[in-house]
C-alpha cells in the first residue's frame, strides 16, 4: 500500500471513530460512564504518549510526569479563574494577587509553557545522569514541586494547600455557548433542539485537543530529530559519534515532553473542575508509567489504546468488583471496597512479567497488518505488533 | 544553653528517625549493590510489616508477634524477588524497575483492601513505647534504642560480609555478576539472602519506626522508602556505613527543618512562621539532586567508568 493510501484509510478509521462518538451520544444518556472513559482516557493518553517521547523514544528513564503536570495544571486555573470568584476561591487569602485572567486557549499554552519552562531549568543538571539515577532526580523534583505548591507562603498565588475551583471546564465551556444573554442564540437553539449535541461537544472537546497535541508529538517523532532521539535511545555513545549533541537533543525532548504534560494535567484540571497538588503525587507517575508499558513502550498509537484500556478497566468495567457483583457472581465479602484494585494491578504484574512488550510492541497500530491477522493463508500476517 | 535544650526534641528524634532511615537503607543499597535496581518496593514491604504487626497483635501476645512479623516479612521479600524479579534477570534495567513500580502498586493495592483505608492504630509495644526525660525534652524510650539498635544490627551485618563465605559471594557478585557465576558462586542464592537481610532489617525497622507515629496507612511506606533510598543514594550506593550515615543525616536535616520555624521566631530572625515544615520532604531530595550533581558517587561509593 502507498503511504498516500494508507494516510487515507488512517484519517477514514478517524472519522469512523468520530461518528461512533456521534451516534452513542444520541443514544446514551450523557451520565453513561462510557463518556467519562472517552474523556479522561484521552487526557491520559496525551500524557501518557507524552511521557512514550522520553521514555520509549528517547531512552530516558524519568518519573516527573506528575510534576509537570501539576505546574501545567496550577498555571491553567490560576490564569482561568474569573476575578469575580478569587474572593471566594482565596477566601483565606484575601482574593490572590492576580487580578485578571486570559483566555482558555492562551492559559492552555502558557500551562504548557510553564511546565517546559521548569523542565529547561532542572534538565540542565538532571539530564547528565544515567537510567535509574534521572528517574529517583526527576521523582524527587516532582515532589519538590509540590511542596513548593503546597507551601502557605506562596498562597496568595498558589492557594497553598487549599483547593482551586471555579476555572473553566469542559462542561462550563460548552455550557458558556449557551448562555442567556442574547449573544448565543445559535448554539442556544442548537442545544434545544438536539440536546444529545451538548454532551458530544463535552466529550469531543477534549479528544481533539490531545488529538492535535499528539498529532504534534508523532510530527516531532517522525522528523530528524525524532530519529536522532531514538539513536540516542538505542545507543548513546555511537550516536554520540555520528554527531548528535546529546545534551542539545535529550533537553529537547524532556522540555517537549514537559510541555505535553503540563498541557495534559491543565486538561486534567479542566476534567476534573477541582484541582489540589495533594493529587499529583508520585503513584500519579507510576499510573502513567504503567499505561505506557501496557501500551508498548515506544508506541504512540501503543500509548493511546493503553490509556483508554486502563481507564475503562479501572473507571468502568472493573467497577463491579467495588460493589459486590461482578459477571454475575454476587459475593459482597469479597467485592468490596479497593477489590477491584487489587485485580487490576494483578493484572499488570502480570503484562509486565509475562506480555513485556505490552499491546503494541514498539510498532505502531497498521490497518493492513490488522487485516493480514485475519488472512493467515498470507505470510505477511504472521508478522504483528501481538506477539 | 536555651538554644539546645529548645531544640533538643527536634535533633533527638532525627537521630531516631535516623536510625529507622538507616535499617530501611541498608535494603536498598545491598540490592542495588548487586542487581543495579532499585527496589521500589522495598518501602512497601516496610509498611505491610507494619500492617503485619497491627493484625497478628491483635490475636497473640507480643513475644510470638514480634518473631512472626519478621519471619512473614523476610518471606515476603523472598517471594517477591523470586516473583517479580528472578523471571526478568536478562531484561534490560528499565524492565526490572517497572516490575518494581509495579509490585508496590500491588502491594499498596492490597493493603488498600485489606484495611479498607482506614488508619490501623500501631500496638504499643511494652518497655520501647514508654515515655522518657532527656534533660527538657520528654521523648518515647524507642528514640534512645534505635540508634544503639541500629549500629549493633549495622556491624554485625559488615562482619558477616566481611568473614562469612555468603558475604564473599555478595562482595563478589556486587563487582561482577557474570565472572562470579563463572566461578561457581549461586548467584540466585545470594541475591535471595540480599533480599532476606534487606527484609529482615526492613521488619526491625518498622516496628521502631510505627511506635512514634499514631498508625499505619497503606502508603505510609512510600516516602520513608524513597527518603532511605536517597539516604543510600547520599553515602554511596552499595556501600553499607555510606548507607547508615547518609540515613542519619537525612534524618537529623528532615527533623531540624520541621522546627525551623519556631527556632527563627524564637532567636528572632524571622517576625511571624514562613510555614517550612512543608519542605521537610522536599528538602531530601534537594540533598539528593546536590549530591548527585556534585558527587554522582555519594560519600562513599566507588568510582565507576563506562566502557563502551
Amino acid at each position: 500500500m502507498s503511504k498516500k493510501k494508507k494516510n487515507l484509510i488512517n484519517a477514514a478509521l478517524i472519522f469512523a471513530l468520530l461518528l461512533i462518538v456521534l451516534i452513542l451520544s444520541y443514544f446514551l444518556p450523557s451520565s453513561s460512564m462510557l463518556f467519562v472513559v472517552l474523556k479522561k482516557g484521552a487526557i491520559y493518553a496525551l500524557i501518557a504518549v507524552s511521557m512514550n517521547l522520553l521514555n520509549g523514544f528517547t531512552g530516558l528513564f524519568s518519573l516527573g510526569q506528575a510534576g509537570f503536570m501539576l505546574i501545567g495544571a496550577y498555571t491553567y486555573a490560576i490564569f482561568t479563574i474569573p476575578v469575580a470568584a478569587r474572593t471566594q476561591v482565596y477566601q483565606y487569602f484575601n482574593g490572590g494577587i492576580i487580578q485578571f485572567t486570559v483566555p482558555v486557549i492562551v492559559a492552555l499554552i502558557l500551562a504548557g509553557l510553564a511546565a517546559a519552562g521548569f523542565a529547561l531549568l532542572i534538565g540542565l543538571p538532571v539530564l547528565r545522569l544515567k537510567s535509574d539515577y534521572l528517574a529517583i532526580a526527576t521523582l524527587g523534583f516532582a515532589e519538590i514541586i509540590r511542596a513548593i505548591f503546597q507551601w502557605n507562603t506562596l498562597g496568595p498565588v498558589t492557594n497553598g494547600s487549599n483547593m482551586l475551583k471555579m476555572f473553566p471546564s469542559f462542561d462550563s465551556i460548552v455550557k458558556d455557548m449557551a448562555k442567556e444573554d442574547g449573544k448565543h442564540e445559535f448554539f442556544k437553539n442548537l442545544f434545544t433542539s438536539a440536546p444529545w449535541l451538548e454532551n458530544f461537544l463535552i466529550t469531543m472537546l477534549p479528544i481533539l485537543l490531545s488529538g492535535i497535541c499528539i498529532v504534534v508529538i508523532v510530527l516531532l517523532i517522525n522528523s530528524s530529530y525524532g530519529r536522532a532521539f531514538k539513536a540516542i535511545r538505542d545507543d548513546e555513545v555511537a550516536a554520540e559519534a555520528m554527531g548528535i549533541n546529546l545534551a542539545r537533543h535529550k533537553m529537547i525532548s524532556f522540555c517537549t515532553s514537559a510541555f505535553f504534560a503540563g498541557i495534559g494535567g491543565a486538561m486534567l484540571a479542566m476534567f476534573q473542575a477541582t484541582i489540589q497538588a495533594s493529587a499529583f503525587k508520585s503513584g500519579m507517575t507510576y499510573e502513567i508509567l504503567l499505561i505506557v508499558v501496557l501500551g508498548g513502550i515506544g508506541s504512540v498509537t501503543g500509548s493511546c489504546i493503553g490509556s483508554f484500556l486502563f481507564i475503562a478497566a479501572s473507571e468502568w468495567w472493573l467497577r463491579g468488583l467495588d460493589a459486590g457483583k461482578f459477571l454475575g457472581i454476587s459475593a459482597p465479602g469479597i467485592f468490596r471496597n479497593g477489590f477491584r484494585l487489587v485485580v487490576f494491578s494483578v493484572i499488570i504484574m502480570c503484562v509486565v512479567l509475562f506480555y513485556r512488550k505490552g499491546i503494541m510492541g514498539d510498532k505502531e497500530f497498521d490497518f493492513e497488518r490488522m487485516i493480514g491477522r485475519f488472512k493467515p493463508k498470507k505470510k505477511k500476517g504472521e508478522v504483528s505488533g501481538n506477539e | 544553653m536555651s538554644f539546645i535544650s529548645a531544640n533538643l526534641p527536634y535533633i533527638l528524634s532525627g537521630i531516631s528517625v535516623g536510625g529507622q532511615y538507616a535499617l530501611i537503607a541498608i535494603g536498598y543499597t545491598m540490592v542495588y549493590g548487586i542487581l543495579r535496581l532499585i527496589n521500589f518496593a522495598h518501602g512497601d514491604v516496610f509498611m505491610v510489616a507494619g500492617l503485619m504487626m497491627v493484625y497478628l497483635a491483635s490475636w497473640a501476645p507480643l513475644y510470638i508477634t514480634i518473631p512472626l512479623v519478621i519471619i512473614l516479612t523476610v518471606l515476603l521479600g523472598f517471594i517477591i524477588e523470586r516473583a517479580a524479579y528472578k523471571p526478568l534477570r536478562s531484561a534490560p534495567r528499565m524492565s526490572i524497575m517497572i516490575s518494581a513500580i509495579g509490585v508496590s502498586y500491588l502491594l499498596q493495592n492490597i493493603s488498600l483492601y485489606i484495611t479498607g483505608g482506614l488508619n490501623k492504630n500501631y500496638p504499643s509495644i511494652p518497655w520501647i513505647s514508654d515515655t522518657v526525660t532527656i534533660g527538657t525534652a520528654v521523648t518515647k524510650r524507642v528514640t534512645l534504642i534505635t540508634p544503639v539498635l541500629t549500629i549493633v544490627l549495622v556491624i554485625a551485618l559488615v562482619i558477616l560480609i566481611k568473614h562469612t563465605k555468603i558475604g564473599m559471594a555478595m562482595r563478589a557478585v556486587s563487582r561482577d555478576f557474570e565472572t562470579s557465576q563463572l566461578m561457581g558462586i549461586k548467584v540466585d542464592s545470594v541475591i535471595s539472602s540480599t533480599f532476606i537481610i534487606g527484609s529482615l532489617l526492613a521488619a526491625i525497622g518498622s516496628m521502631l519506626y510505627f511506635t512514634n507515629y499514631p498508625g499505619v496507612v497503606p502508603n505510609s511506606g512510600a516516602m520513608p522508602g524513597l527518603k532511605a533510598f536517597v539516604a543510600a543514594v547520599f553515602g554511596g550506593i552499595g556501600s553499607i556505613p555510606g548507607a547508615v550515615v547518609g540515613a542519619f543525616i537525612i534524618g537529623i536535616c528532615e527533623n531540624i527543618i520541621k522546627g525551623l520555624d519556631t527556632m527563627l521566631v524564637t532567636s528572632g530572625v524571622i517576625k511571624n512562621p514562613l510555614g517550612l515544615a512543608t519542605f521537610s520532604d522536599a528538602f531530601t531530595f534537594a540533598l539528593l539532586i546536590i549530591i548527585l550533581i556534585v558527587k554522582p558517587t555519594g560519600l562513599f561509593g566507588e568510582k565507576k567508568t563506562d566502557k563502551v
